[in-house]
């Protein structure tokens, strides 16, 4: 059973800018938010089954709504992250607390070693792939690395919009690879292209890629992705994934949607 | 020395995700270089790699930039100690770990940044100025109680060499050693070099010299006259030779002889053993060789050149030595220590038919000077290659040969 780490969206809203995507004079309809995100969760649990653990929301944090940053779960252990930016920093103690209350042994990186969790850590089960250069350092993978002994390879984010790896890749449970290759240098490119053979890699139009087609949730043969990304639900289709469609707009002001949303918590 | 460098790590999967290949193309790109200076594969796929990478840039600007490029991508400035230093115990002797040279260009860290060290040359010591951040290679004799030594490797590093711009035969700075190559190309690359440095010579004095280490075969074999034109036609500036070279130049001056042997008559003279100690005496007698060259009574040769044009003279003693001639040095340390000082400037040196004089002087030479040496005898360019003078061309040839071919290619009419 999947469980999911969310937390709803009472105090989200625009209070800074430290995305492209985000405006101050681009603010959220609060009430919008509200339904897009319960709307979400009715499809995780309902459609597709998975277990939800709600944070307890906390004003003065509008970020706290995007789990996948809260750190990575690696079975009973929980390495919670290092924002890079102090408007998110102040997350890391709640997000740990968490963790803390909910059983998990917490692993600290150094002060200063930035780590923004699954945001920027992603993968298959014999290889991750770390996104670093705008948010997260890379030089906390070889640590991770070492930690979980798994081979993480490092890929560099050159876009600005798609500031964490979770906004251009997305790994899916069939082993294929749904991805946007311009968020990706040319050595980024062939690094991926080196591990995940040709027809197993679903590259996503510009089109769908600026909606955060990426930003996609897995579950078995389940792909919950934002709304207004056909080529993207057509292609996944055609690879025998079941694509659920849902309109995240609103958090889309915030540089962020579905996968953003949500932390996989162990199986 | 316009080298900056500093040394960095990457760690982590870098092969696979391109990070290394990535992190070199940036340092070439942007008009660094490097050497990689260890790899370490990961030996399963889980387990990460490592490489430390020295980066070297033209300037230090350019170096600060590189590394600010590269930072990024996770290499990172080893984390570096300043060298430590202990006071010499006594006069003469170095702290028990005392670092031992070599003579390629190396720096020190003091207070946080790399200084050169001066007069560099193989197996001295380093003493360190704390007060005015100087540092300098130092022979054990001349070590005084309580002077900072540098001991240990922490806080030291040593340059390799840069390729030099010309592409000679002193471009590959190694040394091969062959009776079966030809010379010569290698004797013409020596000089072409010659003449550009003469030009330099004329141009600064004594921060541009030649220098020429030899042995008396040069005036057994025939090559005396070579050499003197070689020293008027002001190719040759520095000379360092022993007791014989000198003495048997003046005989040949003087009675027509070396060892004995006329010179052109090609056989032994009657009695013709006792020339060069009754030179020696002569010269004795007179007081000095300057003193003999201005009287007029030695007109010719190697040592009358060295005199009226001013050519600084070393000449080493050693235990075998008739006399010696006035101005031999016979006292090792002494010898090495007025060598030393001689040394600056050189930017040529040729050492020719002489085992002796080509280590003692190899040992003093920076690896950055281009070296010749010369002999008949293959295994003495080996030797000095052994040594620790890798630098060194060698060339397996008869030393009158190597200098009359020399001076043609310089113009002397035959």
């Amino acid at each position: 059973m999947t469980r999911l780490l969310v937390c709803p969206p009472d105090f989200f809203g625009i209070e800074y800018e430290i995305n492209p995507w985000m405006r101050l004079n681009n603010q959220v309809d609060h009430e919008r938010a509200i339904l897009q995100w319960n709307n979400l969760m009715a499809v995780f649990e309902r459609d597709i089954g998975v277990t939800l653990e709600r944070m307890t929301p906390v004003p003065g944090l509008p970020d706290l709504v995007f789990t996948a940053n809260a750190g990575i779960v690696v079975g009973r252990q929980a390495v919670v992250s290092r924002f890079r930016y102090p408007e998110r920093q102040r997350e890391e103690a709640y997000f740990e607390n968490w963790f803390r209350d909910h059983g998990y042994e917490i692993l600290t990186l150094e002060p200063g070693l930035f780590f923004e969790g699954a945001g920027d850590l992603l993968g298959f089960p014999d290889c991750w792939f770390g996104g670093y250069r705008q948010r997260s350092d890379v030089r906390a993978f070889p640590i991770l690395s070492e930690w979980f002994h798994r081979e993480i390879l490092p890929l560099e984010l050159v876009d600005r919009r798609f500031y964490h790896l979770d906004t251009c890749f997305c790994p899916l449970s069939g082993g294929d690879l749904l991805y946007f290759p311009p968020a990706f240098d040319h050595y980024g490119q062939t690094a991926i292209a080196e591990r995940i053979p040709p027809t197993k890699r679903l590259v996503v139009p510009e089109h769908d890629a600026l909606r955060f087609a990426c930003n996609a949730v897995c579950v078995g043969n389940h792909v919950v992705l934002p709304a207004g990304c056909p080529t993207t639900e057509q292609m996944l289709r055609e690879h025998g994934y079941q694509p659920h469609a849902v309109w995240l707009d609103e958090f889309m002001k915030s540089g962020g949607s579905a996968k953003c949303l949500t932390l996989r918590l162990e199986e | 020395m316009n080298i900056h460098q500093e040394t960095v790590v990457l760690n982590g999967h870098i092969i696979d995700s391109l990070l290394l290949a990535k992190v070199l193309d940036l340092i070439l790109m942007m008009g660094g270089d490097f050497d990689l200076e260890d790899v370490q594969i990961g030996k399963t796929r889980e387990a990460s790699s490592r490489a430390r990478i020295t980066v070297r840039a033209p300037s230090q600007t350019l170096l600060d930039d590189i590394l600010k490029a590269i930072q990024p991508h996770g290499a990172s400035v080893e984390r570096e100690a300043d060298c430590r230093l202990e006071a010499a115990p006594a006069d003469g002797i170095f702290p028990e770990n005392f670092y031992a040279t070599t003579h390629l260009p190396t720096q020190i860290r003091l207070n946080g940044r790399w200084i050169d060290v001066e007069h560099i040359e193989m197996d001295v010591g380093i003493v360190v100025d704390r007060r005015r951040e100087t540092a300098q290679a130092v022979p054990m004799g001349e070590v005084r109680q309580g002077e900072l030594v540098v001991t240990g490797r922490e806080g030291v590093r040593v340059i390799p060499l840069a390729r030099p711009r010309e592409r000679d035969v002193f471009g590959f700075m190694e040394s091969h050693v062959s009776a079966e190559r030809p010379h010569g190309h290698v004797i013409a690359d020596i000089a072409s070099r010659m003449r550009r440095l003469r030009e330099q010579h004329r141009q600064e004095g004594a921060a541009c010299r030649v220098l020429l280490a030899g042995g008396p075969a040069i005036i057994h074999a025939g090559g005396r006259d070579a050499l003197a034109w070689l020293i008027e036609e002001e190719f040759i500036h520095v000379l360092f030779c022993g007791n014989a070279l000198a003495a048997h130049d003046m005989e040949a001056d003087l009675y027509g002889t070396s060892l004995g042997y006329g010179l052109t008559a090609g056989r032994t003279i009657p009695h013709g053993h006792e020339h060069h100690l009754r030179t020696i005496n002569r010269i004795r007698a007179i007081g000095s060789i300057e003193r003999a060259v201005a009287s007029g009574i030695v007109k010719n040769g190697i040592m009358a050149a060295c005199i009226r044009k001013h050519v600084p003279v070393v000449m080493a003693g050693t235990i075998r030595d008739d006399g010696p001639l006035p101005g031999v040095i016979t006292d090792s340390i002494q010898a090495q220590r007025a060598m030393r000082a001689a040394i600056s400037g050189v930017k040529l040196a040729l050492l020719v038919a002489s085992t002796l004089h080509a280590v003692a002087t190899g040992n003093l030479l920076p690896a950055t000077i281009p070296t010749v040496c010369v002999d008949i005898n293959p295994s003495v360019p080996t030797k000095l290659a052994d040594r620790g003078s890798f630098q060194a061309v060698g060339l397996v040839m008869d030393a009158a040969s190597f200098l009359n071919e020399l001076a043609r290619r310089l113009g002397r009419p035959a």
